[in-house]
């Protein structure tokens, strides 16, 4: 596998010159490879966009270099944005055209011969369910509509990097169901994505490979099975009432953990284990008020590696006490 | 290269479209310039002596003024193109930035085409009786482009500069100022010494005054200067100044993050 877009020590301040405002990014590393999915996840202000505009050509970086197909993203700028395509945080159609002119527009500009911006446009408009509102001003939509309008806009050509910020903010499920169908269609054509994301979840579903960014560098980078193993095995979570029944019930458990009104047992979810745990649980009389087997899960990295928490709760197996 | 034209062919569809769907532009366009004509030929026009017929003296000036009022709506659609998301995704694209900037020039140039014929055919109903041959009004309605292709440009470089709506609107003030002090719509020598220095030394005195001689059926010098001289710097000026703010406007677009 080649990488089709790295960068080595990004460097990026915003403040006037002079000025002693903090790097908004400080030797930022990463790689993409081709084909593949990469997710930048990171808190707000954490630099994901600044690093997203850097790469698409969009921002000089202060410090390091970045390349994206080999070509530099700053010398070699209009090359890079020729095999590119940016959806941005910021939702970029314009409000008085209607979404069959808006998107008309951008496979013009991309210098797509007219029939096959024809049928693209028509394809894409199916494909993220906006047929039927394509001859009304954007203006008119919802949120949602106008940002799938938006994701189609970075699809006429075929990029070969698609560079996605917060792709999926203010969708409903099945939109975002829909778009993550969308990237994979097109990770299945070939195109590489570097996509950011607060979702947890979304990190998890579509990226072989997930960096963690928190002020302004990767904190961590690896698999999400990897990232989940750094911060260890799954456990059985019982929530109680009493500060006694915390203290009963974690006598009773070998290698418990307390963390006030929880307390945590390693397991390896195996019915058996679980059962076992619970009986234990069972036999010294206390009822505990809630319980679950909880998966170590991107919040826990996230919480774990970079002091915050992240915003999605984590996919749990969950059941509530007798 | 090959690309430039097929985008800001585009880049103008887009600006056109964005023109006639924005009603605050359509007012500025069609309705103000018709009122502004209105107010002088009706109001001032019975008070002010200039020689001749006063509707021919302000047609050229009110159409000027509409002119100024219109960039400043290209000013809006600029600033409101870069505070949001559109330019990004068009400056990740291989399309250059005077491309995205020429679209609202070209599309401003259309808009005052129409303007311009508006104003003429309201005028010549309340009486203007322009001399002009068919070789002549293709001058005048050339040099008026000219005009608006500098006033245009201008516009789109506060566009990019500006950060905000408001400012990019205060830009009309400015270019309400130019005209009112010009020989727009009162003869230079009726204004007080040190405005008549600078109404005398500003591009919109030689435009008013080609476009007035070219329609009058002769390009008649201002203040005793030879006939075509005075067409020579006024094109001198919308040139100079077309170029000097095409250039900051693409500058200034791409420094802009
Ligand atoms: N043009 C700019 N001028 C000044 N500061 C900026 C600019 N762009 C970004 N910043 C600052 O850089 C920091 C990182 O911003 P960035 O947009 O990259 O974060 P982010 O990770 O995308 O956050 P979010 O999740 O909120 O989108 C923030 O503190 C922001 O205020
Ligand atoms: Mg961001």
């Amino acid at each position: 596998m080649t990488a089709i877009v790295t960068a080595e020590g990004l460097g990026k301040s915003f403040g006037r010159r002079g000025s002693t405002s903090p790097p908004v990014l400080d030797g930022l590393d990463l790689e993409l490879q081709e084909g593949a999915v990469l997710a930048l996840l990171g808190p707000n202000g954490a630099g994901k966009t600044t690093t997203v505009r850097i790469l698409s050509t969009l921002l000089k970086p202060d410090a390091g270099r970045a390349t994206v197909g080999g070509f530099d993203v700053v010398r070699d700028a209009r090359r890079v944005r020729e095999i590119i395509s940016l959806t941005g945080q910021q939702v970029a159609v314009d409000d008085k055209l209607s979404g069959a002119e808006n998107l008309t527009m951008m496979g013009r500009l991309a210098h797509l011969p007219r029939r096959v911006v024809r049928d693209r446009v028509a394809e894409l408009l199916t494909a993220f369910d906006l047929a039927d509102a394509a001859s009304r001003h954007v203006g008119t939509w919802s949120g949602g509509m106008r940002r799938r309008l938006d994701l189609a806009a970075g699809l006429l050509t075929r990029p070969r990097v698609m560079f996605l910020d917060e792709p999926t903010t203010g969708l409903d499920p099945r939109s975002r169901q829909a778009l993550w169908d969308v990237v994979r269609g097109v990770v299945a054509d070939g195109t590489s994505v570097l996509l950011t994301t607060q979702y947890l979840e979304e990190a998890d579903r579509l990226a072989q490979r997930i960096a963690l960014v928190d002020g302004g560098r990767i904190v961590a980078d690896g698999t999400p099975a990897q990232l989940k193993r750094q911060v260890g095995e799954a456990g059985v979570e019982l929530t109680l009432a009493a500060a006694a029944d915390v203290e009963r019930v974690a006598a009773a458990l070998a290698g418990a953990t307390v963390d006030g009104a929880r307390v945590r047992v390693p397991t390896d979810g195996s019915v058996a284990h679980v059962r076992s745990v619970l009986s234990l649980v069972e036999d010294t009389g206390v009822a505990p008020e809630h319980w679950e087997v909880r998966a170590p899960s991107l919040d826990d990295v996230f919480l774990t590696l970079t002091g915050h928490a992240g915003q999605e709760h984590p996919a749990r197996t969950t059941g509530v006490a007798a | 290269m090959s690309h430039v034209l097929s985008d800001v062919s585009t880049m103008t569809t887009r600006g056109l479209r964005l023109v006639s769907r924005d009603a605050d532009a359509m007012i500025t366009a069609v309705v103000l310039p018709v009122i502004i004509l209105l107010m002088f030929v009706l109001v001032f026009g019975g008070a002010l002596d200039t020689g001749t017929e006063y509707i021919n003296y302000v047609t050229p000036g009110v159409i000027l003024l509409a002119a100024g009022f219109g960039a400043a709506n290209t000013a809006m659609a600029v600033e409101r193109d870069m505070s949001g998301g559109m330019v990004d995704r068009l400056r990740s694209m291989p399309v250059s930035s005077w491309t995205v900037l020429s679209g609202h020039v070209v599309a401003s140039l259309v808009k005052n085409l129409v303007t311009t014929a508006i104003v003429f055919g309201v005028s010549i109903l309340l009486g203007f009786r322009p001399a002009a041959t068919a070789l002549e009004w293709l001058a005048a309605v050339g040099m008026i482009l000219l005009f608006v292709g500098w006033i245009t440009w201008l516009a789109a470089f506060v566009g990019v500069l500006v950060r905000s709506p408001d400012a990019a609107g205060g830009f009309s003030f400015f270019v309400m100022f130019l005209p009112y002090v010009s020989s727009a719509f009162v003869p230079v020598d009726t204004l007080p010494g040190w405005l008549r220095g600078f109404a005398e030394h500003q591009p919109v005195t030689p435009v008013i005054e080609t476009v007035r001689g070219l329609l009058a059926g002769d390009v008649a010098g201002a203040g005793g200067t030879a006939p075509g001289d005075v067409a020579a710097l006024a094109i001198t000026w919308c040139v100079g100044l077309g170029l000097v703010f095409a250039v900051a406007a693409g500058v200034a677009f791409r420094a802009r993050r």
